[in-house]
């Protein structure tokens, strides 16, 4: 059994020989160029992806931090509204009491020198209007300076307005 | 051994070998290495058998060599001739797929494997340039391996000068390693194992002893694992005749169905030790080029 047989041993060798020199053409050497190229392949397309992928996270904060400025402005820009719509309503209140205070201001006084002019001729008239009744039922004249006595002296028996 | 089994066999089984007698095996004997043994016929009994071409032998240089086509002749080229089939088909279509399937996946699941666990982790990146015969290795060895477990298959691989022709062949790989990457005056330095020129009598032989050791080491573990299967499984087989009773012969077989699993994962493991023990050594040389004493003495794990 231990026995070498040379005439296997040389048949052992030339058939390897032939065996590697066919494999190593027709086999190994394809084989392992595909295997190369498909690991390249996926190694490229990893990084690619990786590189991707850091790419839209980066992005994706951008639109994120902008979005949150956004949202800031926005809430800024309403508050000032706010305040400011505050303000008009109160300046215009503020003017509008103004003015009608002024209106009923203007009407009282107007009013007032209605009230004065209304007043200045009916004492007027009235003081006329007695003279003649009186004139009438004395029937005689009165000078001038007793008759502006007794028109005073009426009046004042007046009772205020 | 053989004498053993010869008398165990004509002892306990001379049923059954009464067939194999009659052809007359390579041994001229009728016993159970019948299976294992060389043999100049192909055995398909109850079916024949095919005579094999018989060749004068040779005389080269004293040595006389017989090229005549024996049974594990045959094995050899039956191994060689599917393993061109498988690989260069798993080529075909791994160049074609960009993804592979099928046989181009498990055939290059082997490469992928041979690449990075035996010739890179052994001999770094050097190691790629002798990736073509790492794999036809691992490739041969393992259909050899497996063919034994076929019916009516044989394992050329159980034959010491099979297992020696490969192992010669991975002496020439591994010395031609060395000398490429330490240049051939650095090889021949290395062989004095940089010891005083006066310890080199003793030293150039015991160096040069250890450049034989390793792959003769190759070649008994490849050829007694392969060979000490079989004969596991043949002694067991045996156990039936020698209880002469059919209602026994079920243990045996029961038996013999977990040892042949064990084969399969051994057929595998020894074509992986013998690749990766030849990528070891040829590392070995390759590493030695990177180192800048000469010294041998160095921590150089030899396995």
């Amino acid at each position: 059994m231990l026995d070498p047989n040379p005439g296997l041993i040389l048949w052992t060798i030339v058939t390897f020989a032939l065996l590697l020199v066919v494999l190593r053409k027709f086999a190994w050497k394809p084989l392992l160029k595909a295997l190369n190229e498909r690991e390249n392949t996926v190694r490229n397309t990893l990084e690619r992806a990786e590189a991707a992928k850091a790419e839209a996270e980066r992005a994706l904060e951008e639109n994120r931090a902008r979005l949150a400025k956004a949202e800031e402005e926005s809430q800024k820009i309403l508050r000032e509204g706010r305040a400011l719509g505050e303000k008009l309503k109160q300046e215009m209140t503020e003017q509008a009491n103004q003015q009608s205070r002024r209106l009923v201001e203007q009407a009282r006084q107007e009013i007032e020198r209605d009230k004065e002019a209304a007043l200045s001729q009916l004492r007027g008239e009235v003081s006329a209007l007695v003279l003649q009744v009186a004139g009438k039922i004395l029937n005689e004249t009165i000078d001038d300076k007793k008759h502006r006595e007794l028109i005073d002296e009426s009046l004042r028996n007046l009772p205020k307005n | 051994m053989n004498i053993f089994f010869q008398e165990h066999a004509q002892h306990a089984a001379t049923d059954t070998v009464a067939a194999a007698a009659s052809h007359g095996g390579g041994e001229g004997g009728a016993d159970m290495m019948h299976h294992i043994l060389d043999a100049r016929e192909l055995d398909f009994s109850p079916f024949g058998h095919i005579e094999l071409p018989h060749f004068p032998p040779v005389e080269i240089g004293g040595v006389s060599i017989d090229l005549s086509i024996t049974k594990h002749v045959v094995f050899l080229w039956a191994a060689a001739l599917i393993l061109v089939v498988v690989a260069v088909t798993a080529a075909r279509k791994n160049s074609r797929d960009r993804v592979p399937r099928g046989l181009g996946n498990l055939i290059e699941l082997f490469v992928v494997f041979v690449r990075d666990e035996i010739a890179v982790l052994n001999m770094g990146p050097a190691g790629l340039r002798y990736m073509p015969y790492l794999l036809t290795t691992f490739f041969f060895i393992l259909i050899m391996n497996l063919s034994g477990l076929v019916p009516y298959g044989s394992t050329a691989t159980g034959n010491v000068s099979v297992t020696g022709g490969l192992a010669l062949v991975a002496f020439v790989m591994i010395q031609g390693a060395a000398i490429r990457a330490q240049g051939l005056g650095h090889y021949i330095k290395h062989l004095t194992g940089g010891v005083h020129w006066a310890l080199w009598p003793i030293m150039i032989p015991i160096e040069l002893l250890g450049l034989f050791t390793k792959p003769f080491a190759l070649m008994i573990r490849l050829f007694a694992n392969m060979v000490g299967g079989h004969i596991v499984i043949l002694s067991l087989l045996g156990l039936i005749f020698i209880f002469r009773s059919y209602i026994f012969a079920p243990v045996p077989v029961l038996f013999v169905i977990g040892i042949s699993m064990l084969e399969i994962f051994v057929a595998f493991l020894q074509a992986y030790i013998f690749t990766m023990l030849t990528a070891l050594f040829m590392g070995l040389g390759i590493k030695a080029a990177h180192h800048d004493g000469d010294a041998h003495g160095e921590v150089e794990p030899y396995v």
